[in-house]
């Protein structure tokens, strides 16, 4: 490797860092007030300054400490069908109604392990989907289309 | 003392079919969480929120307390029969007890673990009973000042027990602070860090955030090794202790039962702390310390009652003084306010029922889970089969159908997501989640309390040294963190959690 770091130490510092930044920047929009009459913006200028601090420590820390072990592989297709599904979900819930996005959900989160067949992933969605309508929607009386607007033939 | 009295008050509200309905539906639930892998109570208590809200307030704190202790249960099944534990608390119980199963005794280990947990329960409900009161009356006198520091020691506390960088949990309080604060501003009312989002105006979602850093990190983490469980003990027979076993797991449970509830009431994990604490200690005075790791039945009975006992007496600072003492106490607070409650030292004298019904539910809890656990422990044992690639897509869409449920909002479903993804990342690069939603949670308390203390004072910050409760309150915090960066400590931390790795 070619800096003599820890990596995770710099990368850990680096978000808490940009955080801290982001939040005490922002807050200097707001009014600061006093000690006395403290602002909105008195609070969060103070922890954003201590998070950013916080960060730089952490990432100092971690110089000349290079990671001795190695991490584990990013799982890419779990993070982007997992989260795909849930953006999926809130993007259509309205839209196209209850049983097909809990429906195309299931299939996508269940296909984000390497080890689930299209076809398992297939029955698992029937099965969800039937799971959650009787309990979500017949039990809890969550109010949703089941079918939503967007699948309906207009004037029907 | 009137403490009969209320008590009978108390198993009066728990005693409610409707009550004995839902502890049992949450201890049901708790144990079956406990025994899954990747799912944990905080993320199951965050997505049943939002159910709870159509339930009256004693019913729905019963519900949600039986799913936390409920866990502690399940998990050491976990722990015993697949060396897996499925809860953090259970790790310890893991050491011995697979052990103990390997040797075909997982029936003794079994039921030791729910004797020593129901003893313990029963024990530490006692003691909440008994203490809970003269605390919340202690807690009236409290002004500003003394709620600002309590809530500085509270964090400052957790981050002591927290194992791991002390730097970065900092960090992580800090940044869960930060996160509070999003919303309108409580004296002015100005929209902070909203992005002129119309739904930010009330604060970020609660039940988003613990779903997202607890639930959806936690899966996309198991998603980096996928494993296959191997359940070694099909079949589980001999349930029953023999007198020798009997004999032997007396002193580690009474000891157990007071480690538990003594580190119970510290903020930030106190139930898994405990556990290990009970271990070493079982393990220094045993006569045959080389047992341990080789199926010492002390090693199970110990850590699985101290572990009980925390998560019971670990509502005691939640319920005499408002102030969570870990992530799913977190939650409760959160329960609590969904139900038009402020959790704090008025409960118990403006809703006795309620908090005398929670504590009686307990021990009923208690009594339902040894009946679940033992005779029905072939069931657990059947479901510990189900591989984890079929279960967590079934997590991933309860999350979204939870969070969007409670206010009807796609926002809180895109926040799942974010919460999701910065939790994992941050869980990846070895900063824990934990502090992160206790500080999230105490934020906008502490903001209140600094501020309103300052209007107090007039400006002046000694107010917090020269009130005598403020000041020991931040005495102690301060000693908590001396005493966690102390280079000997330090030393011993990384002992006392080296085995959890």
């Amino acid at each position: 490797m070619a800096i003599n770091a820890s990596r995770r130490e710099l990368a850990s510092g680096g978000i808490f860092v940009a955080f801290g930044a982001f939040f005490a920047l922002e807050s200097l929009n707001y009014e600061i007030g006093t000690a006395f009459r403290m602002g909105p913006g008195f609070m969060p200028l103070l922890l954003g300054a201590a998070l950013a601090a916080l960060g730089l420590a952490i990432a100092a820390n971690g110089l000349r400490k290079p990671d001795t072990d190695v991490a584990p592989p990013i799982p890419w297709r779990g993070i982007v069908l997992v989260l795909g599904t849930i953006i999926f979900f809130g993007a259509t819930i309205r839209g196209l109604g209850f049983i097909p996005v809990v429906f195309v959900s299931a299939v996508a989160g269940a296909l984000s392990s390497r080890h689930n067949s299209p076809l398992f992933a297939a029955m698992l969605a029937v099965t969800l989907t039937v799971m959650c309508t009787l309990i979500f929607v017949i039990g809890l009386g969550l109010t949703v289309p089941w079918v939503g607007t967007w699948l309906r033939f207009q004037g029907a | 003392m009137d403490i009969l009295a209320s008590l009978g008050l108390g198993f009066s509200v728990a005693l409610d079919p409707v009550n004995i309905f839902y502890c049992f539906l949450g201890v049901l639930l708790g144990t079956l969480v406990g025994v899954l892998p990747g799912i944990g109570p905080t993320a199951t208590i965050a997505m049943l929120l939002p159910i709870t809200f159509s339930l009256s307030p004693a019913t729905a704190l019963i519900m949600l307390a039986g799913i936390y202790y409920g866990a502690q249960y399940g998990g050491s099944t976990t722990a015993i029969l697949i060396n897996l534990p499925g809860e953090s608390s259970s790790a310890v119980t893991a050491i011995d007890g697979y052990q103990m199963a390997k040797k075909g005794r997982a029936g003794p280990a079994l039921a030791t673990a729910a004797l020593g947990s129901f003893f313990a329960g029963s024990v530490a409900t006692l003691l909440l009973a008994f203490f809970a009161p003269p605390l919340a009356r202690a807690a009236l006198s409290f002004g500003a000042p003394e709620y600002f520091s309590l809530i500085v020691l509270g964090l400052l506390v957790s981050i002591a027990l927290a194992h791991g960088s002390i730097l970065k949990a900092l960090a992580m309080i800090v940044l869960g602070l930060l996160l509070g604060m999003v919303g309108q501003d409580i004296y002015t009312g100005q929209p902070r860090f909203t992005f002129g989002f119309r739904e930010l105006f009330s604060g970020l979602n609660f039940v988003s955030v613990a779903v997202g850093v607890f639930g959806v990190a936690e899966i996309l983490r198991n998603l980096e090794n996928e494993k296959t469980r191997e359940v070694m003990v099909r079949t589980v027979k001999n349930l029953w202790l023999s007198k020798e076993d009997f004999r032997r797991i007396i002193g580690p449970v009474l000891r157990g039962t007071g480690i538990g509830s003594l580190l119970g009431v510290l903020p930030g994990g106190g139930h898994i702390l405990s556990s290990f604490a009970s271990y070493s200690a079982e393990k220094r005075i045993s006569k045959h310390p080389e047992e341990f790791g080789h199926g010492a039945i002390e090693g199970v009975a110990g850590p699985e009652s101290a572990n009980n006992a925390a998560a019971q007496t670990s509502f005691i600072p939640l319920l005499t003084l408002g102030i969570p003492a870990h992530p799913v106490m977190a939650l409760m607070v959160g329960a609590f306010i969904l139900q038009g409650i402020t959790p704090g030292p008025n409960v118990i004298n403006d809703q006795p029922a309620l908090f005398w019904g929670i504590i009686a539910s307990m021990w009923i809890g208690n009594v339902l889970l040894v009946v679940l656990n033992l005779p029905l422990i072939g069931l657990w044992v059947k479901l510990l089969t189900i591989p984890y690639r079929a279960l967590f897509p079934a997590i991933v869409l309860f999350a979204c159908i939870g969070c969007f449920s409670i206010n009807q909002n796609v926002f809180d479903v895109y926040a799942v997501a974010f919460f999701g993804i910065v939790g994992y990342v941050l869980i990846r690069l070895d900063c824990e989640p934990a502090p992160l939603l206790l500080g999230f949670v105490l934020g906008p308390l502490l903001e209140e309390h600094l501020r309103r203390a300052m209007i107090i004072s007039r400006g002046d910050p000694t107010i917090f040294v020269t009130r005598p409760i403020s000041a020991v309150l931040l005495g102690l915090a301060l000693l908590a963190v001396v005493l966690a960066v102390l280079p000997s400590i330090r030393r011993k931390r990384a002992e006392v959690f080296v085995e959890e790795d």
